[in-house]
């Protein structure tokens, strides 16, 4: 696996779609025979791993929609799980 | 637990018919299948999947029988896709040829889970009753190649598990994403065919080594499930996560049920979504209200400490084994049925050697046997 730099693009991993469920309020990933139920920042990050934005950019990205600064870490660690668990991938 | 709150329906199955190519031993569906002559036809289905989907139905499972016996699946598929539905399509591989399965991922199937009996011709045509297992790996081939997540889906039992080894390798030749190891659960056919299918602990604990095994070499690669026999438990599988609340089934007659057996549980009436909007069906339904929250329950289950992690297990299992599906599961047990479970198990230990009893073969001259039904069709409505 690609270790995770400011530089990677990470994308939704295959066989998982990313989407919105107005009846749970939430967004879910659904894969074979399976569904997550997220929350708000997990939902809000994932949403932004399009494959095109990087680390980097999903970070200021984030800091600027929700006004706060350092969020560097915790996105990284998320990340990495969602990694580890197949919903993203790295293309590079 | 008083009665909990109606959430939505995440799972709808859709049994899109009863047609099938295979005849396989272990099969769920009811034995009484013969008895459906009307199937729902294509703008019954779009129906229930837009008003399912209006109640927060999202993971879509379409299977059978066989669907792709169905000529309306492409039409089912890209419906479905555009209401935003995860569609998971479970098949034999019979039908599935290069034609379907493009036009499939056209319209937006997502997945296809395929079902494999065995690892070997002989085993996979033997329990299916027919030959399959050219067809079924070429099938896997075209899954991979329209770049579908594949799911391997083997039901083990008695006579393939000591072949657990030989399937997971089968699995990884294949590619598979996924692997389902899921033993027999004893309903319809299966329920029939259950001293003939039934593992030992032997030959169970054996399985469960080699593919504690393989999932160590495979790492990430592979993700296998492995479903064991419940017979070998001592508490029982919190069955659909409680009858009506997260899964609905329809099944080809357009019955609404809360889980795929559920049809056999006696007195109680299923609602048909051709008489009533699915909404109520799955809110309002006394079919769907009668095993929700704990005021159904019996003793042991209704003073248990862990009846809300449970719900006291299968009601199926319990009315098959003991009449009554009230009961705990016999699985558990704190079952005062416990003894049924051991018995079986104890059988599977030591098979009469007098009596040998014969496979039963999913078809329809067999359904028509064992339900002793003398040719009218079920009735569209039970109400």
């Amino acid at each position: 696996m690609t270790p995770l730099s400011a530089a990677s693009r990470p994308v939704i991993g295959r066989g998982f779609r990313l989407q919105w469920e107005e009846a749970q309020k939430a967004h879910v990933l659904l894969y074979p025979e399976g569904m997550v139920k997220l929350n708000g920042s997990a939902g809000e990050i994932l949403k932004r791993c399009d494959g095109q934005r990087t680390m980097h950019d999903i970070v200021t990205d984030l800091e600027s929609a929700f006004s706060t600064t350092g969020l560097e870490r915790d996105v990284s660690a998320f990340v990495s799980l969602a990694l580890e668990r197949r919903w993203l991938e790295i293309h590079e | 637990m008083s009665i909990p709150p109606v959430g939505p329906p995440f799972w709808l199955l859709l049994e899109l018919t009863y047609k099938c190519p295979l005849h396989c031993v272990f099969c769920y569906n009811p034995t009484d299948f013969a008895r459906t002559t009307q199937e729902l036809d294509t703008a019954d289905w779009i129906r229930v999947l837009r008003e399912a989907r209006a109640l927060g139905a999202v993971q879509l499972g379409l299977s059978g029988g066989e669907p792709m016996q169905r000529e309306d699946l492409e039409i089912i598929v890209a419906e479905a896709h555009q209401l935003g539905y995860y569609i998971n399509l479970v098949t034999s591989g019979v039908g599935l040829n290069e034609t379907r399965i493009h036009a499939l991922k056209k319209a937006g199937l997502d997945h296809i889970q395929l079902s494999f009996q065995d690892s070997t011709r002989e085993m996979n045509d033997f329990l299916s009753s027919t030959r399959t297992f050219e067809l079924k790996s070429k099938v896997a081939a075209l899954i991979k190649k329209y770049d579908y997540p594949m799911v391997l889906n083997v039901v083990l039992h008695r006579m393939n598990i000591d072949h657990v080894g030989e399937i997971l390798g089968m699995a990884e030749r294949m590619k598979a994403d996924y692997v389902e190891l899921a033993n027999t659960q004893y309903y319809g056919w299966a329920w029939h065919n259950r001293e003939r299918l039934m593992p030992t602990r032997a030959q169970l604990e054996r399985a469960e080594e080699v593919t504690g095994e393989f999932r160590q070499r495979m790492g990430e690669r592979m993700r296998v499930f492995f479903v064991v026999p419940d017979y070998y438990e001592n508490r029982p599988k919190p069955c659909m996560n409680g009858l009506g609340s997260i899964f609905l089934t329809i099944t080809p007659d357009g019955t609404a049920l809360p889980c795929h057996a559920a049809r056999m549980l006696p007195g109680i009436d299923f609602p048909n979504v051709k008489d009533a909007a699915v909404e109520w069906i799955w809110r309002d339904s006394p079919g769907f209200n009668h095993f929700r929250g704990d005021a159904w329950m019996k003793e042991p289950c209704r003073s248990c400490p862990e009846k809300s992690k449970d719900f006291g297990g299968c009601r199926c299992q319990a009315y098959l084994m003991t009449g009554d599906a009230a009961n705990a599961d016999p699985v558990c047990d704190l079952s005062p049925h416990h003894h049924l479970v051991l018995e079986a198990i104890a059988r599977a230990e030591k098979p009469p050697v007098e009596e040998k009893p014969v496979l039963i073969f999913r078809d329809a001259r067999n359904s028509r046997t064992i339900s002793g039904w003398n040719g009218s069709p079920r009735s569209s409505s039970s109400r």
